[in-house]
């Protein structure tokens, strides 16, 4: 089983692209749960086709400890397995201690069963605390890809992570696999993600690039490769899928000094 | 036991070892005990208010009662909210406070509860009190505990009117109910009325009668706190303890008075004295002035016996600031004093005291340590007496020191949270207690040619 955790900017398609690239390695008859650890609770409407599952923290609020699996865990598009973690009402309580106390009570409840091929955990934005690092902790995720665009701030926010990735690489033994370019139509985007990729010490694993036939799955509560099979969008995804299956790169990230990105930044970003 | 001690003393971060503080709640909760038909409400785990709970119950030999958030996993993740509602509302069922008392832990703090926000929007019965202080153990000690719980009740409950009351507001400090009476008693001779806060004499001390009541017959009655507003003056005991409030009595009422250690021995009593006749401008009754007349006589008397003799002083700042005092007006050298408590100015006042005296001998002040460091430098250069909590007797066998305990907490000896340490009477039973063990100290160690019946 392998586990990936996918992180990146707030808002820079994460959940998305998750589900549409576990839709691809579905279709190659492997096994996925997706475990959604953003407040949110959205990181799983793609393949469940909508809100579908109560989330852990709402079934511990109203029922207590005693979870039965089934109320939390639902089947959705090519038996892909989704959970959301959940989290308390926006400004109280603590989101971060929601993530630890749901995926401790995911494997209590024996979520984690051996068949499967692939577990994806879906990280909200940023590692702002230690309950957002839990996924890459000791014993859980050992391969991070970083979903980014060509933009100032969703490299930087990589940067970020990738300190992160550095901090825990050594006790978890979690590594990085690549970056994730889901485009923003930026100038120059696939090199300045690629230099900066390479910087890390690691790779652009896929370049996926802007289409609306992903507003329009996302519409009807689908991935692309479920909606709209045939389009190029669709194939896009089944690359990155293939890629991340054959995927053998996986590093403990260099992370940048500021002024070292912002000289990158500034070397590719700045058109003439 | 702590015959691993090295001399060697290291420079040394993010350990503490056998520290000399506790935690903030600790003090919040002894604060609200002060307080007449008062829950504390310890908003966090159960393990916590256990913990609060035991060390007081240990200190006074009395049960100190307490309510807790009951925490658990949930209530981390989403906020205390529904957990201190609950509370609440069965604590006043159950137990019937007229006041709820609540603080903040570790966990509260740090998942952010707006506890503020809570109490206003909660439903609390006609006539009943819900106050809070926030109180992270993670900064300070119990000390700021005490404080900021302190404030809290002021904030809350005092108003002012603009008709002054000619009642004085007396803050007695981190101290036992023996001190509240004794401070009390003094300034009832002083002929000025106090309403003392908050106030442990027959709370913490409360007689057998038979029959158990949760709530003592002591404690400051709310209505008074509530006019604390209107208070002429205010006289704050303990610079650490009381000095918070003190300033916000000035800030937000304009009331003036006196900030003032903690009055143990001569001089400190007599400032506690002076600062009392300037309210009352009347003179210093001849009782007050014979028992001091008789302290400076015991002292005198002993004087051969306690002159340069060295001690070690540890514990709550407040404290440990007049005992240094009380140890100077006997001509024992203060080679040691050492607070828990992380706050600088107790190193500079204290070494103001201590360079008042001219001593030629090296004395060593120092906030923000722990026991172990302070046995570390007595390893390195002895001292005749340890002064301080109960925590020091591990020294004291290890090193073979006479010790007299002093302060908070004493968990291993009965009676002292009865007696007065603050006043002229309060130096003569510390006075009494420090020279018995050094002389118990010298008879033991004399040659069998030299013991005298007589010293």
């Amino acid at each position: 089983m392998r586990q990936v955790a996918i992180y990146g900017k707030g808002g820079i398609g994460k959940s998305t692209t998750t589900q549409n690239l576990t839709a691809g390695l579905a279709e190659m008859g492997k096994k996925i749960m997706i475990v959604g650890c953003d407040p949110k609770a959205d990181s799983t409407r793609l393949v469940l086709g909508g809100l579908a599952q109560k989330t852990v923290l709402d079934t511990l609020r109203e029922e207590g400890d005693d979870i039965d699996l089934d109320e939390i865990l639902k089947v959705g598009y090519a038996g892909i397995k989704g959970v959301e973690s959940g989290g308390p009402e926006p400004g109280v309580g603590c989101a971060g201690r929601g993530i630890i106390t749901s995926i401790n009570l995911l494997e209590q409840l024996g979520a984690y069963e051996a068949e499967l091929d692939y577990v994806f955990y879906d990280v909200l934005g940023d590692v702002v605390c230690g309950g957002f690092a839990m996924p890459i902790r000791e014993g859980k995720a050992q391969e991070i890809y970083i979903v980014c665009s060509g933009e100032m701030m969703a490299l930087y926010a990589a940067n970020n992570i990738a300190k992160g990735i550095a901090k825990y690489a050594n006790s978890g033994g979690v590594r990085l696999g690549g970056l994730i370019c889901n485009s923003r139509k930026v100038d120059r985007e696939s090199e300045l993600v690629e230099a900066v990729a390479r910087r890390l010490g690691t790779q652009m694993i896929h370049f996926v690039p802007r289409d609306n036939d992903v507003q329009r799955a996302e519409i009807h509560k689908r991935t692309v490769i479920d909606f709209s099979p045939d389009v190029p969008q669709a194939d896009e995804y089944r690359q990155l899928a293939q890629k991340i299956d054959e995927n053998e790169l996986f590093v403990i990230p260099k992370p940048m000094a500021i002024d070292e990105l912002e000289a990158i930044l500034m070397e590719y970003g700045v058109m003439d | 036991m702590l015959d691993m001690t090295t001399k060697d003393i290291k420079e040394r971060s993010g350990i503490t070892i056998n520290p000399c503080k506790t935690c903030e709640p600790v003090g919040a909760m002894f604060c609200a005990l002060g307080v007449h038909k008062c829950m504390p409400h310890s908003h966090g785990s159960q393990g916590c208010s256990s913990y609060h709970r035991t060390v007081l119950t240990r200190h006074f030999k009395e049960p100190a009662i307490a309510t807790s958030s009951s925490f658990t996993e949930g209530a981390s993740v989403f906020g205390g909210r529904s957990n201190l509602n609950t509370a609440v509302k069965n604590i006043f069922d159950m137990y019937d406070p007229d006041i709820i008392a609540v603080h903040t832990t570790c966990l509260s703090e740090t998942i952010g509860d707006d506890v503020g926000s809570y109490i206003l929007d909660m439903e609390i019965p006609e006539g009943k009190y819900v106050i809070h202080a926030s109180t992270p153990s993670y900064e300070g000690s119990h000390i700021q505990g005490f404080s900021n719980m302190m404030m809290g009740f002021i904030n809350y409950l005092s108003k002012q009117t603009g008709t002054k009351t000619g009642i004085t507001a007396l803050f007695p400090g981190w101290v036992n109910p023996g001190d509240c009476r004794e401070l009390k008693a003094i300034a009832k001779a002083m002929e000025v009325p106090v309403t003392m806060f908050p106030d442990f004499d027959n709370t913490m001390d409360s007689p057998m009668t038979g029959h158990f009541e949760y709530y003592g017959a002591g404690g400051t009655p709310i209505p008074e706190i509530g006019r604390l507003g209107d208070a002429s003056s205010v006289i704050a005991l303990g610079k650490f303890a009381s000095g918070e409030s003190f300033d916000l009595m000035q800030k937000k009422f304009h009331i003036s008075g006196a900030s003032l250690p903690m009055p143990v021995g001569i001089a400190l009593t007599d400032r506690y004295i002076m600062a009392l006749r300037k309210i009352s401008k009347k003179e210093v009754p001849s009782g007050l002035e014979a028992e001091r007349g008789r302290l400076v006589d015991l002292l005198m008397d002993a004087t051969s016996y306690t002159y340069k003799k060295t001690v070690a002083i540890f514990g709550d700042p407040d404290i440990v600031y007049s005992l240094t005092s009380l140890c100077l007006e006997m001509g024992m050298i203060p080679r040691y004093v050492v607070t828990g408590t992380p706050k600088s100015e107790f190193e500079t006042l204290t070494r103001e005291l201590i360079d008042s005296y001219n001593l030629e001998e090296t004395c060593e002040v120092k906030a923000d340590t722990d026991l172990f460091w302070l046995h570390q430098k007595i390893k390195n250069d002895e001292v005749d007496l340890l002064l301080g909590s109960s925590y020091g007797k591990y020294i004291a066998k290890a090193e073979d020191i006479p010790f007299v305990r002093a302060g908070f907490p004493v968990l291993d000896r009965y009676g002292a949270t009865i007696q007065s340490v603050c006043g002229y009477k309060g130096g003569v039973y510390l006075a009494e207690k420090i020279i018995d063990a050094l002389l118990s100290r010298y008879d033991r160690d004399v040659a069998d040619e030299d013991f005298e019946c007589v010293l």
